[in-house]
């Protein structure tokens, strides 16, 4: 019944504590999922690790013309480091979307990937924009692919004692430019029905020659889906194009019916969705 | 095992408490501080009615441990009005008559609060969206979005 | 914007239509105001239910031995607790209530209904012990099948939730049990010679989800009873009185031992017209010695307290090519949920109220399923069949090419129209709204591309009712007013108002409160539209006797009889002969001598406020869809309304707006989501979506007084009515922007998508 709390100071600390956990641990980042989970007995962590003590977790850095981006930076943080925000608006964007404003206070990429939910927003953002997650754990330091962290509802390719530490994001090529859009119900509050996170690159001529597209809430994880972008390069993202994108973009999910939507409509809605993500980032690729 | 002691600024006082792990800021402040102002609406984070600022960031209170808050400085409704002064948008709100049943004022306020301390001349779409995370059952809003609008026009001419 | 539509010249009154401060404001911008969870008694427990997980099962035994040996746990109650009730049917307000069903529903018997029912509940010294105390009840279920859809409860062979019920209002009675507990019928005329005149006949089935009423404040009371039996609540609820009458029902005790206080009230909306906790806070009070604190989770809230009804219905219009509407005929089935008491009746009154009809028919069924009891919400039963209703009329419109609010000017209702449902009206104001509608500027706005625009109108009765309200003159000339029925949306403010107009006084000289029930007689509850009205009648009336004592008592001084004084302008002073022969008195100065000249002055108004008058409106929305994902943005939004007199505008603004976000929610995103478990799958506000800021525009008002003339100041309850045009305002205005017809709610996106799909793929869309 009684749950312990932990602030370690360093990464080494909060490994070593998940390491000598025996029951469940978990890890606290901003706890906007993770308090709910506990709240209604969804999860009942013997031990919590706040990791928002580590300064290195709280950090948006400079690193290889882009930005390593502490796990635990808050939404509002990120929306607040005009750099980063330039660079990579769709990403920022995605992240803001989590929740309210209220939320944007607390929550963080990092938590929004561990939660593991296949409608992350910032997952399929983070994806699209080839993100590398840090994890850490008792065996040191690997960069993994944000696409390869998630495996399904609430599974993780996390060994027991690992966290993620940060997310690197990449230099972004010129003339390169990223999008994320979601359909809610409503315009703010809800859990994504689906969510597209676009980046593409264009040459001098505006032809497209890299595309990345990644779909979210249309499968058990966040799938980035080489078709979709396959129809983009090479073209100058014209009519033609788009169509050969929605098509791939539908043809890529495998959905559930539930409260939040039918398989036909996340289909539909993600076709949609990649058409007017992909606008958006040709809108910024092209005045990069 | 032995709760938690947890020393904090509680609108611009030192407070000291004990909590458990899975006490929430909002159960601190409502059952042990007696800051009542400051409701339960849902406690997941979906309603808004425990806005509270935890150093300057707005957050719902129901979605942070009370073991967190050590060393912060939180602002809570309590903390709002200056002496016997109340704060622009305290008056704007009844002037307005921008609540009915009044539960969901101090989340609004609070973060309202919070919006014009950023931006100060913000358009109806700003409000409506920085506040989506505030739910108001009896207004329709529309009384609510008026008020915050005319406080920050007060406070820019003040 | 808001606008007033006024023809009278300068308003006859200093405060009656002006916009004061609310006497509670400030309280409630500080954080002071308490609400019902906001009350800490000395040494209290924490009280929690243990709620069924099953939709359906007998209870085979309870075995709670366990839980009571767990240290920190002080009392547990089960059925055991509860002495059963006769099955007895009472008016409780604008629903019936039949305390068999009552007692069952705050702590299960021999079967648990719905999934989240009531089972036990424990006290204990933590939140933690309480909830280690649940866990430890062991509570054996026979799981029985169950049903949740209003049809398929209907059909034969359906799990019965109450092998005794047997169908109210059949001749001859049924021989079998069934789920149906009662049909009503409402006629006048006769429909089949009425069709056979129509030019034009649109029939049309609906359906409608459960949605809940949404208030922010979760169910929440504190109860202590001590060791000589008398008892105190501090409950947050729309109506005090009914709280200690139901109590006192359930636990078998004299009414006088239990001392109810209404919290301040965080949202009600009709959800907080019946009782849930509180006899279980006091059973758990009485066994532990201690005072017991409860409060329901939101997830309990949605689970466990009343939604309003889902139902499926049925309209037919016949007219006349000229508009002349000849025959209406309506089949509404409504969800009760686990027990008897869908709004299914008033539903029938109102379908077709706004319009003065000779030949009208309808039939309702009220049917129970395994999903929580309904409880009142705005206007019960109204707004599902105005939202069919209103559909079909703008069918008939578009069929006999004729403008929509033509139509309904045509067939309104009006002064001495009567009603299918009986009564013949009074003055009532729908022409004007309609003739408001036309004339306003969102009428004639040009639309953008995917936009559509609507109208309907919409009827409420509004209800009266006992009420008792006093006034005592203080010593210093200032005044104490306390009323009986909660607060919920700026009442205080209004008698204060209607106060100070009576006593021709500043309105700072009069404070008002909300008085425990031993402090008046009975008060029925806030509801029905009726704390305004009747509690400003009582109002009116207690003033009316200060005035009336504060003139005897100068008489007295005066040494005149009391007739030959009068009270003018705050003040009495001799009137006819005798005028100027002393100084006026005012409040203040008589206040000074009522110790000498008879002692305190006050008066006390109790009455049963007759003369209710309903409130029409129409409301103009326009929408717009997203072709590609099915999702509708109301754009613009304007609800005319007759208020009879609006006493604060603000707040009478803030009721249509209020009852119009409300009805947005319900007609695009808000329902409950059953799982094929009979389990709720979104108890939250994250799944049960109402509208948030950024979803809605400003809603614009118009304010249209027809005065009420049976009420001091022409006042007409305004509450429930603005929730009922809007689901048929949006349908309609959704069906001019895609020229599909959606007749099923909610309008999700999901729905309209495949719809809209539907019909392109027929070319019948229009986008």
């Amino acid at each position: 019944m009684d749950m312990r709390y932990e602030a370690p100071k360093s990464l080494d600390q909060a490994v070593a504590l998940l390491v000598a956990e025996k029951g469940e641990a978990r890890v606290l980042a901003g706890g906007t999922d993770l308090l709910v989970q506990m709240r209604t007995d969804v999860v009942e962590p013997a031990l919590l690790v706040d990791i928002k003590g580590i300064a290195e977790l709280r950090e948006i850095k400079d690193e290889a013309g882009g930005f390593r981006v502490g796990a635990a930076v808050t939404g509002a943080e990120l929306k607040e480091h005009p750099k980063l925000k330039a660079m990579w608006p769709g990403v920022v964007e995605a992240a803001n979307l989590i929740g309210s404003t209220q939320v944007q206070g607390r929550a963080t990429m990092g938590g929004n990937l561990c939660n593991g939910s296949p409608a992350a927003d910032s997952v399929p953002a983070l994806i699209a924009a080839s993100a590398k997650a840090c994890i850490v754990g008792p065996q040191g330091r690997r960069e993994v692919a944000v696409e390869e962290v998630m495996l399904a509802p609430r599974k993780l390719s996390l060994a027991k004692g690992e966290l993620i530490a940060s997310f690197l994001l990449p230099a972004r090529p010129p003339r390169a430019g990223d999008a994320y859009l979601r359909f809610i119900p409503r315009t703010e509050m809800d859990i994504a029905v689906v969510g597209c996170g676009v980046c593409l690159t264009l040459d001098a001529k505006d032809v497209c020659t890299a595309a990345r597209v990644s779909l979210g809430a249309v499968a058990e994880r966040p799938l980035l889906v080489a078709a979709a972008a396959a129809a983009l390069v090479g073209s100058t993202v014209d009519a033609a194009a788009l169509d050969k994108l929605d098509a791939a973009a539908r043809a890529a999910c495998r959905p559930i019916d539930d409260k939040r939507g039918t398989k036909d409509y996340r289909i539909k809605v993600a076709g949609v969705l990649a058409r007017r993500a992909t606008q958006i980032a040709l809108e910024r690729a092209r005045k990069a | 095992m032995a709760k938690h002691h947890v020393a904090a600024t509680v609108n611009g006082d030192g407070v000291e408490f004990l909590c458990e792990t899975d006490e929430t800021l909002l159960d601190v402040l409502r059952n042990q501080l007696g800051l009542t102002g400051t409701k339960e609406g849902c406690s997941t984070g979906d309603c808004g009615a425990c806005s509270v600022t935890v150093d300057d960031r707005l957050v719902c209170s129901c979605l942070m441990l009370g073991v967190e808050a050590g060393g912060k400085s939180i602002t809570t409704i309590e903390g709002m009005a200056d002496g016997e002064a109340l704060h622009p948008l305290q008056k704007k709100f009844i002037e307005h008559a921008a609540l009915q049943c009044g539960i969901c004022t101090p989340g609004f306020l609070v973060a309202a609060k919070s919006l014009l301390e950023r931006t100060p001349d913000p358009t109806e779409t700003e409000v409506r969206y920085w506040l989506a995370g505030n739910l108001c059952r009896c207004t329709g809003y529309d009384k609510i979005v008026r008020a915050v609008l005319d406080a920050a026009a007060e406070m820019r001419g003040a | 914007m808001q606008e007033k539509v006024k023809d009278a010249p300068a308003s006859p009154f200093q405060w009656v239509g002006s916009r004061p401060e609310r006497p509670d404001g400030v309280d409630k911008v500080t954080g002071r105001a308490r609400f019902g969870a906001d009350m800490a008694m000395a040494g209290q427990l924490v009280g929690r239910v243990l709620r069924s997980p099953h939709a359906h099962a007998r209870i085979r035994s309870i075995d709670t031995r366990a839980a009571l040996k767990l240290p920190g746990v002080k009392a547990v109650v089960t059925r055991d607790d509860f002495k059963d009730q006769p099955s007895e049917f009472i008016p409780a307000g604008e629903m019936m209530i039949n305390y068999r069903d009552v007692v069952r529903n705050v702590m299960a018997r021999e079967k648990v209904l719905f999934e989240g029912h009531a089972v036990a509940a424990v006290a204990a010294t933590s939140a933690a012990i309480a909830k280690q105390a649940l866990k430890l009840i062991k509570v054996d279920y026979e799981v029985l099948p169950h049903v949740i859809d209003v049809v398929e409860a209907m059909q034969p062979g359906a799990p019965l939730l109450d092998e005794g019920l047997i169908t109210a209002g059949v001749e001859p009675a049924p021989n079998k049990p069934s789920n149906v507990a009662k049909r009503v019928e409402f006629a006048l005329g006769d429909i089949e010679a009425g069709f056979k005149q129509a030019e034009v006949v649109i029939e049309r089935s609906f359906t409608t989800k459960p949605v809940h009423q949404g208030y922010i404040e979760p169910h929440a009371c504190v109860a202590s009873v001590s060791e000589d039996g008398q008892a105190e609540l501090w409950v947050t609820t729309q109506g005090h009185w009914i709280v200690r009458a139901h109590c006192a029902r359930l636990l078998g005790w004299d009414v006088s031992q239990i001392r109810v206080t209404a919290s301040e009230i965080g949202g009600g909306f009709g959800g907080k017209t019946v009782v849930y906790l509180e006899p279980v806070a006091l059973a758990l009070a009485k066994k532990s010695g201690r005072p017991v604190k409860m409060v329901m989770t939101r997830e309990e809230v949605f689970r466990a307290s009343g939604p309003t009804s889902g139902a499926h219905l049925r309209v037919k219009i016949g007219a006349r090519k000229d508009g002349r509407i000849v025959a209406a005929d309506a089949e509404l089935k409504y969800q009760a949920g686990a027990f008897p008491g869908s709004p299914v009746q008033p539903g029938a009154m109102c379908a077709f109220a706004p319009y003065d009809l000779e030949n009208v028919k309808v039939v309702g069924y009220d049917v129970v399923s395994n999903r929580p009891k309904v409880a009142a919400y705005r206007a019960p039963g109204g707004p599902i069949a105005e939202f069919a209703v209103e559909q079909v009329m703008d069918d008939i419109a578009k069929a006999i090419g004729m403008d929509p609010v033509d139509l309904r000017l045509k067939n309104a209702a009006k002064q001495g129209t009567k009603a299918a449902y009986g009564p013949k009206f009074g003055p009532v104001g729908l022409i004007e709204t309609l003739e408001a509608a036309k004339a306003h500027a969102h009428w004639r706005t040009p639309l953008a591309k995917n936009q559509g625009r609507g109208i309907a109108s919409g009827f409420w009765f509004n209800i009266g009712g006992e009420t008792a309200v006093s006034m005592s003159l203080n010593e210093d000339g200032t005044l104490s007013l306390t009323a009986g029925t909660p607060d919920i949306g700026g009442l205080r403010a209004s008698l204060c108002m209607m106060a100070a107009e009576e006593l021709g006084i500043d309105i700072g000289k009069i404070r008002v409160q909300i008085g425990d029930t031993g402090q008046l007689g009975y008060n029925f509850l806030t509801g029905g539209s009726r704390a305004t009205f009747s509690s400003g009648m009582a109002t009116v009336e207690a003033a009316r006797e200060v005035i009336k004592e504060a003139c005897k008592r100068a008489a007295k001084l005066w040494e005149l009889p009391e007739d030959a004084v009068e009270y003018v302008g705050g003040a009495v002073r001799p009137a006819g002969p005798n005028a100027g022969k002393h100084t006026p008195m005012s409040l203040k100065d008589i206040a000074g001598i009522a110790g000498k000249t008879g002692g305190p002055i006050a008066g006390y108004a109790r009455i049963n406020a007759h003369g209710a008058a309903p409130s029409f409106a129409t409301h103009i929305a326009d929408v717009e869809v997203d072709p590609d994902t099915g999702r509708v943005w109301v754009v613009r939004y304007t609800a005319i309304q007759d208020a009879g007199r609006a006493i604060h505008p603000s707040y009478v603004e803030g009721q249509y707006q209020g009852g119009v976000a409300q009805g947005i929610g319900w007609a695009l995103n808000e329902e409950y989501i059953y799982g094929a478990d009979g389990k709720l799958q979104n108890p939250g506000f994250l799944d049960y979506r109402v509208p948030v800021a950024s979803d809605l525009p400003m809603i614009d008002t118009v304010i249209v007084e027809v005065p009420n003339p049976r009420h001091p100041y022409g006042v007409r309850g305004v509450g429930e009515t603005p929730i009922c045009p809007p689901m048929a305002a949006i349908a309609n205005a959704v069906c001019n922007a895609t020229g599909v017809r959606f007749t099923d709610l909610p309008m999700s996106p999901p729905k309209v998508l495949a719809a809209l799909d539907e019909a392109r793929a027929k070319g019948a869309a229009k986008i």
